[in-house]
């Protein structure tokens, strides 16, 4: 299902959740996250993806059945002692307004009784990697931006460098650029950490982006479907999670597909349009070869790039051409939009076919 | 209305007796009140139908005439210090602990919820979050209950204490003002010298109030 290393870090067996007040929050929970894995967990409010979340670090503790998390059961163990084990980004990051920037990192390893030297020489480091500077460290909470809290949200959940993040909703409350760079930057940070993730969110487009696996939850806690992106994309169970996905789920499925493979031609010699170039052979526009004029943009891609940036990029571009790049920005070759619609029809078949 | 300043020049180390002691019944007052109204704020704040019960209780405390109440400490601790205090701490009850639960109550949910899930336990969370995020409304309390107190000292005469208090009676009683004047001048300052210390002190232990983005 995921590539990691194969063993499961947290296993929901027949878990059940029934508040007090009689809602039934969580029904007959069996789930698998693996070790090394981003498991997201989707679905509309109310459908129990949060108290599944909770129930992991036991600030809710399941009506019925058993969470294991590395082998142990939770209940097992002492609720403070979990919590310390487990990193957990609060939404709308939940810091501490009290606390400098550096001391609200500190907060789990002083828990642990690291000492206050240590604690805060790891938060220091801490905050580099998630790429704040080191003077922000002296700083409030409240003096920084929504997407810097959530950073020292992100970096006060590694600072005890638990096996497992739990994150609920983290970057709910930011605009959608900030947004797009703090996912960036956690897909970073876990190609270097390799942890254990469970992400809370009811965006599917952030649950395709992040996910080794996706499980979509139905009002009433039921889960419906588990799967990879691209299975879940492919082959919605029903039509539940087909409406979920959107009406632009098989673009959703061109943007995990890399263009890598996709062959090249070199750039063409003879119709109206010319890619003008730098001098370190870089794609600067579009211009027509008898007049230079007008320059139209030209967006290039490397082989990372999606399937459907490309597909995006061959519809502006005013000859149906795509760009292609190498790492350092220069032309390597085109690709038609003929070409690419074909491997993005390939994709589709290959995709219901495979996983 | 006359002063008579040759008459405070002859008083200096009486009147500095009676400041200190005015001052020390005041200030012990806003500690045993202290002292008592954070555990009961907590459980107040805790234990949701514990709340009306303790409040409207410190309400109540605080109607009762206080002379009434150092009458009815007579007969317990007598003609003392002990008397005068423990009437005035009855007093700073109604404010410290109102102004302890509320503080208490805002407390962002999200903090404490975060407290929680960092692996914090309740006492440590109680002494290292909510205690310190709660501390300027308690502030507030602390400096209403201390300004309270300092002008209430001298209702305590009556028993024969009273600080400054006792200078009113001496100049009512020989129908000379400056007594009465002087009292209440250096009742005035030490209220608002007290005023000033105590926000000098929210403002040294909240450092994160005062810098802005």
């Amino acid at each position: 299902m995921q590539p990691g290393k194969g063993h499961l870090m947290i296993q929901f067996d027949a878990v059940h959740k029934r508040f007090p007040n009689g809602t039934t929050a969580v029904h007959d929970l069996s789930l698998e996250m693996p070790e090394g894995g981003v498991t997201v967990l989707v679905g509309s409010s109310g459908c129990g993806k949060t108290t599944t979340l909770r129930m992991i670090n036991r600030m809710v503790d399941p009506t019925s059945g058993t969470i294991r998390v590395g082998g142990r059961d939770v209940l097992d163990q002492d609720a403070a002692d979990l919590r310390r084990s487990i990193g957990y980004v609060i939404q709308q990051s939940g810091l501490f307004p009290h606390r400098t920037v550096l001391d609200n990192i500190a907060t789990v390893p002083l828990l642990l009784g690291h000492g206050r030297r240590r604690a805060r020489a790891r938060a220091a480091e801490l905050l580099e990697t998630v790429g704040l500077t080191a003077e922000s460290g002296k700083r409030y909470p409240h003096q920084l931006s929504g997407g810097q809290q959530q950073r020292v949200g992100v970096a006060r959940a590694l600072a005890a460098d638990p096996p497992v993040l739990l994150m609920d909703e983290p970057f709910g409350a930011v605009d959608p650029v900030v947004r797009t760079q703090l996912q960036d930057e956690l897909l970073r940070l876990q190609k270097e950490l390799s942890k254990t993730i469970v992400f809370v969110t009811h965006d599917i487009d952030e649950a395709v982006r992040l996910g080794d696996q996706i499980a979509i939850f139905r009002t009433g806690g039921h889960l419906v479907q588990c799967a990879t992106p691209s299975e879940l994309l492919a082959r919605p169970a029903d039509d539940f999670v087909a409406d979920f996905l959107g009406a632009e789920r098989g673009l959703k499925l061109l943007s995990l597909t890399p263009l890598k493979g996709i062959p090249q031609a070199p750039a063409p010699e003879g119709g109206t349009w010319e890619l003008a170039l730098d001098a370190a052979r870089r794609p600067l526009h579009w211009r027509t070869k008898s007049t230079g004029e007008p320059e139209l943009p030209v967006r290039p891609l490397r082989d990372t790039d999606s399937l459907l940036a490309a597909l995006n990029e061959s519809i502006a571009s005013p000859t149906g051409l795509v760009a292609r790049v190498d790492a350092d920005g220069a032309l390597t070759g085109v690709t038609s939009r003929d070409e690419i619609h074909r491997h993005a029809g390939q994709a589709h078949a290959e995709a219901r076919v495979a996983s | 209305m006359t002063i008579d300043w040759s008459w405070i020049g002859d008083h200096t180390d009486d009147l500095t007796t009676l400041t200190v002691s005015h001052l020390q019944a005041a200030l012990s007052a806003v500690f045993f009140g202290l002292l008592i109204s954070l555990p009961l704020a907590v459980v107040a704040h805790r234990i949701r139908p514990l709340r009306g019960v303790l409040l409207g209780l410190s309400n109540i405390l605080f109607t009762i005439p206080s002379i009434a109440v150092f009458v009815l400490l007579l007969p317990v601790s007598g003609l003392t210090r002990t008397t005068t205090v423990v009437g005035l701490t009855i007093y700073t009850l109604v404010v410290l602990l109102r102004n302890t639960v509320e503080g208490l109550d805002s407390v962002p949910a999200k903090t404490k919820e975060a407290a929680k899930a960092m692996g914090t336990r309740p006492l440590r969370a109680l002494l290292t979050v909510e205690l310190p995020l709660a501390l300027p409304v308690i502030m507030a309390g602390v400096r209403i209950a201390t300004v309270m107190s300092i002008s209430l000292v001298s209702v305590a005469t009556y028993i024969g204490d009273g600080g400054l208090g006792q200078l009113f009676t001496d100049g009512f009683q020989r129908n000379f003002p400056t007594p009465v004047i002087v009292g209440v001048v250096l009742t005035l300052l030490l209220a608002l010298i007290a005023d000033a210390a105590l926000v000098t002190v929210q403002y040294v232990l909240t450092p994160w109030t005062r810098r802005r983005a």
